[in-house]
């Protein structure tokens, strides 16, 4: 089992990704600088981390979608490479168009920042699985551009294939329909503004992460 | 040549900036003031003497780049 994270300039989760991946898979993960062009053909789950890549010039996570490593990402992602984004790396995710619609500033234009309940509303999927019958848990936030957005029709249909892995429960940012994470068609890549990288450890004030990490690691 | 782009969210897509600036706006006292949505304008300096072509160029370079038309429209005006 081998994993990555890919660092931007800015980027500020990457070794919170890579803690997580270590501790679920009981091996460091890869950093991959941005600067080079190529995921190694032999990793197995890549994870796109927070932060602010690039000072969120133009348009949050706009530049990194089209740097060299994300154009090969998106080509071994659309192979099925398991990739999940968090935070700015689901911004940038979108920006790619691995996955639909857009973040837009938070509905109250405020910065939020705390613990964040969530409901799982599709507990089969190779992120969630791991969770059982648990259907609440808590994940860190901490965004300024969170506010899902896409058309009611791309809307209706995430929510029909059962594409929408997570919502808010007390939704923070007037994310459309409360979605908080979702994944693309065939079900590989995953982005969610909250955190479940920062929540692995006692020491993180919770470890309600752990089981999505677990869930998608041993589907691999 | 100069290109200039105008980049806004799409009619529909909820501008709380716009809102904000409307609202402050109406709070000054001017109050016909109804709504406000908030873009951006990118200038380029462009090489070259066709404009028709330099607006192609600029339209393509806003669908790659410039504009997320998930949530953004834009305008090119080209000025020599």
């Amino acid at each position: 089992m081998k994993t990555a994270v890919i660092t931007f300039p800015a980027s500020n989760c990457d070794r919170d990704a890579r803690m997580a991946l270590e501790k679920v898979t009981g091996r460091p993960a890869q950093m991959i600088w941005h600067r080079e062009s190529e995921i190694p053909s032999d990793v197995d789950f890549v994870v796109i981390p927070g932060g602010f890549s690039y000072g969120d010039y133009l348009r949050c996570g706009a530049m990194a979608a089209r740097s060299p490593i994300v154009k090969d990402l998106v080509e071994k992602a659309n192979k099925g490479l398991p990739v999940a984004g968090f935070c700015n790396g689901f911004q940038i995710l979108t920006e790619t168009g691995l996955l639909p619609g857009a973040l837009l500033m938070n509905q109250g234009l405020n910065f939020v920042c705390k613990p964040q309940k969530l409901r799982i509303t599709n507990t089969n999927t190779r992120y969630t699985s791991g969770y059982g019958s648990t259907q609440e848990v808590v994940y860190p936030i901490a965004h300024h551009e969170g506010n899902y957005y896409a058309d009611d029709a791309t809307l209706n249909k995430l929510e029909k294939n059962g594409r929408v892995l997570f919502k808010y429960v007390d939704n923070p940012n007037g994310s459309a329909r409360d979605i908080a994470g979702i994944c693309n068609e065939a079900g590989n890549v995953f982005g969610m503004m909250p955190h479940p990288e920062r929540a692995v450890d006692p020491l993180h004030g919770g470890t309600d992460g752990l089981n999505f990490f677990k869930s998608i690691i041993e589907s691999i | 040549m100069k290109a200039i782009v105008q980049i806004g969210l799409k009619p529909g897509v909820l501008d709380p900036q716009g809102r904000a600036i409307a609202r402050s706006l109406t709070d000054l006292g001017f109050e016909e003031v109804t709504a406000a949505r908030q873009g951006k304008v990118i200038e380029l300096d462009i090489k070259g003497e066709d404009a028709a072509s330099a607006e192609q160029r600029v339209n393509e370079m806003c669908e790659k780049l410039l504009a997320n038309t998930v949530i953004e429209s834009y305008s090119v005006k080209i000025e020599s």
